[in-house]
């Protein structure tokens, strides 16, 4: 069904929905579509790349990766599969569920999102990037410290994530903890211990609420 | 008789996960990050249809596509799909791209059926398509009756009549399924995304008729399983495959949308509850007739194992006089297997969903009928702490009386978890090196549970070293064997192990050296005493430290906005035992995940099929919801540490009545009971009588 108008059969079409659209609309829709073309036209005829492998530089941790990769490669592919940086994970491979976080100029993106092209002039930290000399960033401090991870497989993703809130907000509420991980999920259920991990490493002090009862 | 040492320095308390600086820092390998020495990519080709003749498939033209450099079938000739996203065959290329285009260029003829059903409501019914040919759909279960149940029902006060409901549910670990696997002359060497580094060898070996001395399984960190990674599986068999015919090693992990469809899922159940109190509150008499699909795996071949649709029933009480019937529905969907304490959570939600609408019917605080029924002393102690932490007295109300348009509610349920116990195979070694430093070798797994780190704890202890003194290896079939890591077993599995090998380091140590006693301060004394070679030590499972079942309940409150539908979980409490705890910092981490887990159970998760196409429709995280951050309500733990019961596992009962107590404290606000898993705003809303009824799939 790649032609809604040439189906026939359906009694709902794509000239029966523009009908229903506003003259004015349908107007808008045609001018922005012949732009968006023109443009595509343009940006084509300037380079082609692909679809064989082509050079691409990467600058990740502060060191200069080259590559030669398909131009569909996405940025998770490039660190996990032609280098040996793993540490950002796969777990769907199309956004939902954060394992591959990165920095991408200080902002946490899904590195499954971005192709590894796009990705080109622009500083990448990935979690392999935050240990300095061997010691932990305070946030690995707190996750280690606070047991912020089971499996561990999502724990790269959320150290970025929280990594980046703190940058800008140095003393974030749980609300705001909340909100810069809503893109990142785990599925042992290390949740209320990342939330602490966090305030720890923020500076607050966080004591555990667990009793033990002996006999 | 062995026992623990008592006071402890290190058991029972806190101790810091030892592999927690790979974890967070990305040096820990998993086996979706393997990277051997020319490795390939693979990846498999599904069936996109629900149930389809397969004739023939040509590999010819996805060989053509640059960089691949094998192609299998699933199956050699003609063979049967019996659902969406079955096994076809697989390629493994360069590139993972490469493998993308190869999968679409290979041809396959089929001949798709129109006879296929995946709902278990549709398949139980006369007429229905069958899912193998010639076998029924449904397997009835051995039918279970004491007492005379007809005329107890006469006997009784009150009696209630229910029908509670639970969704098929996914396992979804964060790590997917798969291997890396590298077939030399010498043999293979697997690394694992596995449960049971000793089953998935025994699988390999077996089905690729190479000698158990030939298969290497490692499994250094891998990223969650929860029942579902025991088996070697038809992934990790092409993945095998394919790196014989490529002559390399052969990366096969699935991608998400694999993972929802071919390797496993909690059955769903559809429990018809009948029972009926004595006036004083006491349980008479209780009947169930229950039903529940396990995909393909029930009504023919099981292949998998470990996740029947069966309950046990009637759950934690007992009746003097019941009657249970049970069956097991196949549908064409992706088979079921074991899931963190199989069986278990669909029962405690129809069993404690019955006990919470018979004690309003009787007029009891569904507490107090608890108490008056569970003969448990520990759960029984469990619940007066836990009403206590909740303030349970003072927040009780009757049903829906909570005024306003957000009405809350608290509940509660009860978990017992009877299954796994520790395993007498287990078997581990230690290297004591001249300088002191020891490394311990137990052919275990730690799929995050935190066996690494109980085995550190259980070893400084006794060693008088502290836990960072101690190397932990596990995940490897060349250690000495020890379990799956399944059921709750791992932690009463190793722990008397680690004391066995310690007590005979001690012994050999003496011997050698002439030192008494070689702890903690004498330690490096001794060891250098031993000259060059290190001393190894094997250590084996032992009697008296370490036993099972575990108990443990939870109680939850919850706002419902009768507007919306939309439950808030505003509080868990969760009062639980296991016996001598070893590290409670990791033991919170397990009942945190099992509580997170039962929420997901209780509100969230559910597998969608299609009735039309037989295809999944949610096999995504998208549309297949996870609780999240924002989700998690604060969860109060207490433990209840039982030295002298020795070691048990938490993994499993943590998880176990987390959706009753929800699904209760939702019918108290409420007044009305939503009686079907996850309980969305539609069913809210269907059961005030605001929209019409939600079909349950």
């Amino acid at each position: 069904m790649n032609d809604p108008e040439a189906a026939g059969a359906g009694t709902f079409s794509r000239r029966t929905f523009l009908k229903g659209l506003g003259t004015t609309a349908v107007a808008a829709v045609a001018a922005q579509t012949t732009a968006v073309a023109a443009e595509l036209e343009k940006v084509n005829a300037e380079k082609v790349i692909g679809p064989g492998a082509v050079p691409v530089t990467l600058k990740v941790n502060g060191k200069t990766l080259k590559l030669q990769l398909e131009p569909r490669v996405t940025l998770l592919d490039a660190l996990r599969n032609y280098s040996s940086l793993t540490g950002a994970k796969e777990g769907c491979d199309r956004a939902a569920c954060g394992a591959c976080t990165v920095l991408f100029d200080g902002l946490p993106i899904y590195s499954c999102q971005k192709l590894a092209i796009e990705a080109q002039g622009h500083q990448i930290t990935t979690i392999e990037g935050l240990a300095r000399d061997g010691k932990l960033s305070p946030v690995q401090q707190a996750f280690v410290e606070k047991d912020a991870l089971q499996c561990g497989y999502c724990t790269p993703g959320f150290i970025m994530s929280v990594t980046a809130l703190l940058k800008q907000n140095p003393h974030p509420t749980a609300d705001e903890i909340k909100h810069a991980c809503a893109g990142n999920l785990c599925r042992c259920g290390t949740h209320p211990h990342i939330l602490q991990a966090v305030f720890q490493a923020a500076g607050v002090k966080v004591t555990s609420k667990t009793e033990v009862i002996y006999g | 008789m062995a026992s623990w040492p008592q006071p402890t320095k290190y058991i029972s308390h806190v101790t810091t996960r030892v592999d927690g600086p790979p974890k967070a820092t990305g040096r820990a390998r998993y086996s979706s990050d393997i990277q051997a020495d020319g490795w390939l990519y693979g990846m498999i080709l599904r069936s996109k249809w629900p149930s389809a003749k397969i004739s023939e498939i040509n590999l010819d033209p996805a060989l053509k596509i640059p960089g691949i450099k094998a192609a299998v079938k699933a199956r050699d000739g003609e063979f049967t799909v019996r659902f969406y996203g079955e096994e076809i065959a697989a390629v493994a290329g360069t590139t993972k791209q490469g493998c993308l285009d190869a999968l679409r260029a290979i041809e396959v003829r089929a001949e798709p059926r129109n006879e296929f059903v995946v709902n278990e409501n549709e398949a139980r019914k006369d007429g229905a398509p069958e899912v193998w040919a010639g076998t029924p759909n449904v397997t009835p279960g051995r039918p279970r009756e004491h007492g005379d149940v007809d005329r107890a029902f006469g006997e009784c006060t009150a009696v209630i009549e229910g029908f509670y409901t639970t969704a098929v549910q996914l396992h979804n670990s964060m790590e997917t399924h798969g291997s890396t696997v590298s077939w030399t002359e010498e043999g293979i060497t697997a690394w694992a995304s596995t449960q049971g580094i000793s089953s998935m060898r025994d699988g390999l070996a077996g089905a690729l008729q190479l000698d158990q001395s030939q298969v290497r399984v490692i499994t250094d960190f891998m990223g969650g399983g929860f029942g579902s990674k025991f088996g070697a599986g038809v992934e990790s068999m092409l993945a095998a495959r394919l790196s014989r015919e490529a002559k390399a090693p052969v990366r096969l992990m699935l991608t998400r949308f694999d993972e929802a469809l071919a390797v496993g899922n909690r059955p769903s159940s559809f429990q018809k509850i009948k029972m009926g109190a004595k006036a004083d509150g006491t349980l008479h008499a209780f009947e169930a007739e229950n039903y529940g699909t396990a995909g393909i795996g029930a009504g023919g071949d099981a292949g998998g194992g470990g996740g029947g649709a069966n309950i046990p029933m009637p759950y934690l009480y007992p009746v003097p006089n019941f009657r249970v019937q049970q069956a097991s529905v196949a549908v064409n969907a992706g088979s079921a297997r074991a899931f963190r304490a199989p069986g278990n959570p669909p029962a405690s939600f129809g069993m404690e969903s019955a006990m919470d609408d018979l004690a309003v019917k009787l007029g009891m605080d569904p507490l107090e009928f608890r108490l008056k029924n569970d003969p448990n002393e520990v759960r029984q102690r469990e619940y007066k702490i836990g009403a206590e932490k909740l303030g349970w007295k003072k927040k009780y109300r009757k049903p829906g009386s909570s005024s306003g348009v957000v009405k809350t509610g608290i509940g509660c349920a009860g978990a017992a978890w009877h299954g796994g116990g520790p395993s007498r195979d287990t078997h581990g070694e230690a290297s004591i090196n001249p300088d002191g430093s020891i490394e311990f070798r137990l052919g275990v797994q730690d799929i995050g549970t935190g066996t690494k780190t109980v085995i550190a704890v259980v070893a400084a202890e006794m060693l008088g070293l502290k836990p960072e003194q101690i190397t932990v290896k596990v995940g490897d079939t060349n250690f000495p064997p020890g379990p799956a890591s399944g059921g709750s077993r791992t932690c009463a599995s190793v722990s008397p192990t680690v004391y066995d090998i310690c007590q005979r380091a001690l012994q050999q140590l003496q011997a050698r050296t002439g030192i008494s006693d070689a702890r903690g301060q004498n330690w490096f004394a001794a060891c250098k005493k031993l000259g060059v070679n290190p001393l190894v030590v094997h250590g084996d499972w032992i009697e008296g430290l370490s036993t099972r079942p575990a108990y443990g309940v939870q109680f939850a409150e919850v706002a419902v906005d009768t507007e919306t539908g939309l439950v808030t979980v505003k509080k868990i409490v969760a009062v639980h035992d296991c016996g001598l705890m070893i590290d409670t910092l990791t033991l919170e981490s397990q009942i945190n995940g099992g509580v997170i887990m039962g929420m997901g159970y209780a509100l969230y998760e559910e597998r969608v099929m299609d009735d039309l196409s037989g295809v999944m429709l949610n096999p995504n995280f998208e549309t297949y919801k996870l609780p999240g951050l924002a989700d998690v309500p604060e969860i109060e733990v207490v433990l209840l540490n039982m030295p002298e019961r020795g070691v048990i596992g938490i993994g499993e009962p943590a998880t176990v009545p987390t959706a009753a107590a929800i699904g209760n404290a939702v019918a108290n606000a409420l007044g009305v009971r939503v009686g079907s898993l996850p309980i969305t705003p539609a069913k809210v809303l269907a059961a005030l009588g605001k929209v019409p009824p939600v079909a349950t799939t």
